[in-house]
């Protein structure tokens, strides 16, 4: 790696890390800011002045608002996220270090296939461009991207779960299955899982392989007008040789970076499709929390979930300037 | 209007450049016919719109009831989860469960589900076409001053629409939705503060491309202030891509909004598609089975979303000819 590329990556890692700040600092103003009591929850009509005074001095809510933040800052350095109104006793680090893996198992399974169907799609659609079935593929794709996730989620419910009662309806495992797993592992192992992951990822499937197909169908048509395409051909390579190693792979390049901006951006927007299989993911832990009012434990999702699309946003900046190297030059030239 | 000849004038050297180029406003004009000439598609989810706008304006004659309202038969008992008569067997006599009155048939506290859809226009296409004009006019704004200005402004425009990419999107609405008074205007004011992100960027890019060129100069050399250049030369070119941006919007607004309503987070006395298949899904319309009551709101959303994605489609061919042969 040249010096040019790594001073690209620190500036951009800086600026993520303002980004993220400045992101931190708005949700410090909105949850403080908002028009009802973050306590009016957790306070018992019954209790007397002191024990509110008392209450409101333990979460701190007694200070004044600059030294709430700074405190608030501290805190989230520290990864401290404080505690939660609705879970007797539980910090909101134990609830989200609960939720997170399950929303990396789902939202990473669903985008592996979405993306894989999505590829093979827009090669073929590509390879029979012009065709009946190019055109309605391409129709079927927009009109899957058209579908409210929740309500595809919805019909294959009725189907699948109550209708041929083949699949799981909801969570991740009967409880008397999930006593039995102690750690993450138990639980990647084990089948009961798997057989309830089928339909949140096949229905979020159905929603994702839409961008990767369209994008690769029209990477695809660009790269097969290229001349060392035209070139391979006229080398007499068969057809398919020229599509898959010749044209898909420089057509990838876009998708790949689609994916890991995806990643980010499906576990922020996981949130309704697990509250339609009641899936314990940060997605629905945030709405109870917000229906809740357990400001704390809302904040919290909402900052993980902030901080995972900030990362992967780093990641794809920084993937795409090394897999383009005009990007890259041409940062290389701002930064240096 | 002389300054504006003399400009063209030096830019193209021909004094009758300013019949040829026309008026900003009539190429924007002829941009837009062409979309709607040129693709059927884009033309279908015209229609779309304007057939479900028709029916939104007309809702309250349309309905056949009050969408709110649990409905008592003759004998004043709640018309409960009536299912329509087109689904009974063949032959059978409206039977036991089935309704003829209502052509969808009833929810489980006996409202009419026909007349919450028809009502659930007026929602749709609110939410849709506020949202859409919020994020164009903020984007193209931003874009504009961003790309012409440049430096600081830039700078400041740029890390803004970083931070605004930064934020979860669906988790925002919910938060924002919670804070305020339940209302559909919340999915609307957080796609303004959010969404603008997509458009400025693209539009800031472009308006780099133009502004070099020759007539952007001209205009500068003859006195224009900044203001006019940004609005009166360089917008009318920018346009039809935020059309192109402000078409998606209407799209991701009606599935937001119906998001937003599954959840829980709209109005209660607001009946959208997406809060009509939140009720079904609370009261195990999926258990029983009733399709009668789940697949129509989903249908209607499909359908205005997909008219959004068409029209989007349609000025991205002609905005971006490369993309038609493909």
């Amino acid at each position: 790696m040249s010096r040019g590329v790594v001073y690209y990556i620190a500036g951009r890692f800086l600026q993520s890390v303002m980004v993220l700040w400045i992101i931190v600092t708005l949700l410090f103003l909105l949850f403080r800011l908002a028009p009802s009591n973050p306590l009016a929850s957790y306070i018992d009509t019954t209790f007397t002045k002191q024990q509110e005074a008392a209450l409101l001095a333990r979460f701190g809510l007694d200070k004044p608002l600059h030294e709430q933040y700074i405190i608030y800052l501290v805190n989230l350095a520290r990864f401290d996220l404080g505690d939660t109104f609705s879970y007797a006793g539980k910090s909101v680090l134990d609830i989200l270090r609960a939720d997170l893996p399950n929303t990396i198992y789902l939202t990473l399974s669903s985008l592996l296939v979405a993306y894989g169907v999505g590829v093979l799609g827009g090669i073929l659609m590509a390879a029979l461009r012009g065709s009946l079935f190019e055109r309605v593929g391409t129709t079927f794709t927009l009109m899957t991207r058209a579908a409210p996730t929740f309500w595809v989620g919805m019909l294959l419910l009725t189907f699948f779960a109550f209708q041929w009662k083949l699949l799981p309806s909801s969570g991740i495992a009967p409880a008397m299955v999930r006593y039995r797993w102690e750690t993450e592992w138990d639980k990647l192992m084990s089948p009961v899982f798997w057989r309830h992951m089928i339909l949140p990822t096949f229905t979020l499937v159905v929603y994702l392989h839409g961008l990767p197909l369209l994008l690769m169908r029209s990477n695809m048509l660009e790269v097969l007008d290229q001349d060392y395409v035209t070139m391979s051909r006229l080398a007499g390579y068969r057809e398919w040789r020229v599509m898959i190693q010749t044209a898909a792979r420089n057509a990838m390049l876009p998708v790949l970076t689609a994916l890991t901006l995806g990643i980010g951006y499906s576990i922020g927007g996981n949130v309704v499709i697990e509250n339609v299989f009641s899936w314990p993911g940060l997605g629905r832990t945030l709405v109870r929390a917000v229906q809740q009012a357990d400001y704390p434990l809302a904040q919290g999702a909402f900052f993980l979930i902030a901080l995972i699309i900030v990362f992967m946003n780093f990641i794809a900046d920084i993937l795409y300037s090394l897999l383009d190297p005009r990007v890259g030059a041409s940062a290389q030239a701002q930064v240096s | 209007m002389q300054q504006e000849a003399m400009v063209r004038e030096a830019a193209t050297g021909n004094p009758e450049a300013r019949f040829r180029q026309g008026s900003a406003l009539r190429q924007l004009w002829e941009t837009n016919l062409e979309v709607f000439q040129r693709d059927r598609m884009a033309l279908f989810g015209l229609i779309v719109f304007a057939a479900f706008a028709i029916i939104a304006v007309f809702a309250p004659i349309l309905a056949p009831n009050d969408p709110l309202t649990p409905l008592k038969n003759n004998e004043g008992d709640w018309i409960k989860d009536a299912m329509p008569y087109w689904l009974a067997e063949p032959g059978e006599d409206v039977a036991e469960g089935y309704t003829n009155d209502f052509v969808l048939g009833t929810t489980n506290i006996g409202r009419d589900i026909f007349s919450q859809l028809i009502h659930g226009s007026r929602a749709a296409l609110l939410v849709g076409f506020s949202a859409a004009a919020a994020v164009a006019v903020i984007g193209t704004v931003i874009g504009l001053l961003a790309g012409y200005y440049g430096g600081w402004i830039d700078t400041v425009l740029m890390r803004a629409a970083d931070v605004a990419f930064g934020i979860p999107f669906i988790p925002f609405i919910i938060v924002i939705a919670a804070f305020f008074d339940p209302s559909i205007w919340n999915v609307v004011i957080a796609m303004a503060i959010l969404l603008w992100r997509d458009t400025g960027r693209v539009i800031r890019s472009q308006v780099l491309v133009i502004k070099e060129q020759a007539f952007v100069s001209a205009a500068r050399v003859s006195g224009a202030s900044d203001l006019r250049i940004i609005f009166v030369y360089i917008a009318p070119s920018i346009l039809p891509l935020s059309f192109l941006y402000g078409s998606f919007a209407i799209a991701w607004a009606i599935l937001t909004e119906a998001s937003v309503s599954f959840l829980g987070f709209s109005d209660p006395e607001t009946i959208s598609w997406g809060f009509m298949l939140q009720d079904a899904f609370l009261s195990l319309a999926l258990t029983r089975g009733a399709f009668y009551w789940i697949i129509p709101p989903g249908l209607c959303i499909m359908l205005t979303v997909m008219a959004g994605f068409f029209i989007g489609r349609g000025y991205e061919e002609v905005l971006f000819p490369r993309l038609r042969r493909m």
